[in-house]
């Protein structure tokens, strides 16, 4: 199917803007006026202004000179690119690839969207009237090329339309400049005379080449066909994305949810066709007033299990505004993950690890993802180091657990206490923790811990088990050697 | 007569329904659960069988019973999750350390950790793990459970059959809960008699305060690894060796 491209241009993008924000501005002379080398330049003039002969690069003080009554207003670089951007999303109800194309146009990708509003001519008209009912003026052109699109709607007439095929024809009587060329190679076809393209259209590719060098074939070929161009979409196309637009505008949680539901199965399908399933997904809805209101979901393992997704949106469907409805809801699959297979597992009931990632889903979903653990071994010294979270309910520990004896209540930070040591290297024969005094009946110890050498900074640690008179066991450790200044003592744990 | 002796064997039938639909007893047609060996405990419950699916509530006061707690559930979880199988361990803080569960035979990876902030979600979450079917058994670290969150608790266990512990550090009231039993674990100290220097096997003193249908007891037990051992009081070990003694 041969592509066909939209390009919008807006004639005058700031100033518009800034007479919509403004209204009082309107039918008023106003430009936008930067400083460039010390001087005041305008950077955009409006309409009024436009018309009046003060076009954008003149320094300020001359159009003042020329009518006192301008308003000028700083310009905020920037601000076009941003504005630009913000347009380009706006189209994506006209058509899903819609990129900006600075410093002042749109570029619209409408292969095979114009049949839905009855041909290209209906098409243009509706975005062209819905633009200027919000107050910009813009120009807008269709050819089956980017260059071609761009010449018409900024040297061609108003809603032209090059048929398919047809861009060399419309081009034609263009001037070079409508080639997007840089100003040299401008300075260069003036010089020997060539005012509108078909005067050297047709001349040997080589002799161009030699006089102006390979960027005018290029544009020439862009503008052509014969050249691909790269256009950069506004939002990249997501591969696993569904879209459901509404007759009316949806207002009420029971109209969102069967528009999930609806969505939700349409992508699982696909999903299960292909083995696929969904780490993370999000679910927007477009709303009326131009706002997009979203939820996002992740799950643990990838599923494409339509009841598990839904209960997991519908925790969050609350958060969802609709305020005056939405009209175009969209589910996309930001994460696609190759489903595993589940196994049949024929001796155990219990213990299915699908169900019980689902489980958590929900959790992580009501609690945000972060709050729940599995915990692996790690190879690190330090008792708090040497375990790690795993990241799925399938991974299987790569070192066995330690043997040695660890509290089961292990102090997130080690609590300083005062001791009682008969001899260096001996266990306490008492210790205060929090104005607590703690006689020891027991001990075991000591275990050195030091820090691995690579990584060592300071003091090793001395561990003791200690029980008490009642029974309660305690994992102290001494931080530091006596001989070499006043070691500390630490509390890390309980035993059990 | 003979009336009146078939009126109580079907009102013996039908309480032992009733428990079975309780989770007190196995269901019909399902044979009793012998993962659990709790020795000198089980003669405690009705049937001899530790109640699978109920809720159990457990008590402590300081950290150290607190730690004895989570040691005397942990050598419940590593007797139910022999045959596989995850486990849900939820609380306000990380409490426990995972290396420290293999000893009391526990593969720590088989436990998944949910740390919940508010007290409110944490309750939620453990309502929502006690119904799924997959898991083995529910442990919940709360402070505070009213009687109706208990009731809406064995619901979910009812349906489910998971077994639910739910452990209360340090509780503003001890009122009553809709759980099977309610138990205090504390540590005991290690025994005298063994002239080992150091510390021995964990040895605790396990109370069992209140049991439905069952006779409540106190127990002072040592696991050594393979199972619960009991350990006699000082006075009460001569009193046997002297026993012994007398009859050889």
């Amino acid at each position: 199917m041969p592509k066909r491209f939209l390009s919008l241009w807006f004639c005058h993008l700031t100033t518009d803007r800034m007479a919509i924000r403004q209204p009082e501005l309107r039918g008023k002379p106003f430009v936008l006026a930067g400083n460039e080398r010390g001087r005041a330049i305008v950077q955009a003039s409006s309409r009024e202004a436009f018309a009046r002969g003060i076009r954008p690069g003149r320094a300020v003080a001359d159009a003042r000179a020329i009518f006192p009554d301008l308003l000028i207003f700083p310009d905020r670089p920037g601000w076009g690119k941003r504005l630009l951007c913000r347009l380009a999303e706006w189209c994506l109800r006209y058509t899903p690839v819609s990129a900006a194309d600075p410093p002042s146009g749109l570029m619209l990708d409408i292969s095979g969207c114009p049949h839905l509003w009855g041909g290209e001519s209906a098409y243009m008209k509706d975005l062209v009237s819905a633009l200027e009912g919000k107050g910009y003026r813009v120009r807008a052109a269709i050819a089956d090329t980017i260059g071609a699109a761009w010449a018409l709607a900024r040297y061609g007439e108003q809603g032209s339309i090059a048929g398919v095929g047809g861009q060399q024809e419309a081009l034609l009587p263009m001037p070079p400049a409508a080639l997007r060329l840089e100003s040299r190679t401008l300075e260069g076809l003036e010089k020997l005379g060539f005012r509108q393209i078909q005067q050297f259209i047709d001349l040997p590719a080589a002799t161009l080449r030699r006089r102006f060098g390979e960027g005018l074939l290029l544009r020439l070929g862009q503008a052509l066909g014969r050249e691909e161009e790269a256009f950069q979409p506004v939002q990249p196309r997501v591969p696993y994305e569904e879209q459901l637009p509404c007759l009316e505008p949806i207002r009420t949680a029971k109209g969102i949810e069967i528009a999930l539901q609806k969505l939700l199965d349409a992508l699982c399908q696909r999903l299960s066709r292909e083995g696929k399933g969904l780490r993370k997904a999000v679910f927007k809805g477009l709303r009326v007033d131009g706002k997009t209101v979203e939820i996002t979901i992740g799950t643990g393992r990838a599923s494409h299990n339509p009841a598990h997704l839904f209960r997991l949106f519908a925790l969050k469907i609350p958060l969802l505004e609709p305020a005056l409805g939405i009209e175009l809801f969209s589910l996309e699959g930001l994460l696609v993950e190759k489903v595993q297979l589940p196994q049949e597992q024929l001796w155990h009931r219990s213990g299915d690890p699908a169900a019980v990632a689902e489980l958590l889903d929900r959790i992580g979903a009501k609690l945000g993802s972060g709050r729940m653990h599995r915990f692996l071994p790690q190879e690190r010294h330090w008792p708090e180091h040497s375990v790690r979270p795993s990241r799925s309910l399938d991974e299987k520990p790569d070192t066995d657990w330690p043997d040695s004896v660890r509290p089961l209540h292990l102090l997130p930070v080690p609590e300083p206490i005062t001791v009682m040591v008969p001899l260096p290297d001996y266990p306490p024969v008492h210790f205060k923790h929090k104005g607590k005094l703690v006689r020891v009946a027991r001990a075991d110890g000591p275990e050195r811990i030091e820090q691995e050498w690579w990584l060592q900074t300071g003091p090793p640690r001395d561990y003791y088990c200690v029980e008490d008179t009642e029974g309660g066991r305690y994992w102290l450790f001494r931080l530091g050697l006596y001989g070499k200044g006043e070691p500390q003592w630490f509390l890390h744990g309980y035993f059990s | 007569m003979k009336g009146n002796s078939d009126k109580m064997d079907r009102l013996r039938q039908l309480k032992q329904e009733i428990m079975a639909l309780e989770g007190y007893l196995p269901q019909k047609g399902q044979q009793p659960d012998s993962r659990l060996q709790l020795g000198p405990l089980h003669a405690a419950f009705s049937g001899g069988a530790f109640p699978l699916a109920a809720n159990h509530e457990f008590i402590s006061h300081t950290p150290s019973e607190a730690a004895s707690t989570q040691g005397f559930l942990a050598v419940l979880l590593g007797m139910l999750l022999q045959k596989g199988g995850f486990c849900l361990w939820l609380g306000v803080r990380p409490q426990v350390f995972p290396p420290a569960l293999k000893r009391f035979g526990v593969a720590p990876e088989r436990v998944v950790f949910v740390n919940v902030p508010r007290e409110k979600d944490l309750l939620w979450s453990l309502e929502q793990a006690l119904s799924c079917e997959a898991l083995v058994a529910v442990v919940g670290e709360i402070r505070e459970l009213g009687f109706s969150e208990s009731q809406r608790l064995q619901l979910a266990v009812e349906r489910s059959r998971v077994t639910g512990f739910v452990h209360r550090h340090q509780p503003r009231s001890l009122h009553a809960l809709a759980c099977a039993t309610r138990w205090k674990v504390a540590p005991g100290p290690t025994p005298m008699s063994t002239c080992m220097p150091g510390l021995g096997f964990p040895v605790w003193r396990v109370g069992l305060i209140k049991v439905r249908n069952g006779r409540p007891g106190d127990w002072q037990l040592q696991w050594d690894g393979q199972g619960f051992q009991e350990v006699f009081r000082e006075e009460k070990r001569q009193a046997i060796t002297q026993n012994r003694r007398n009859y050889a």
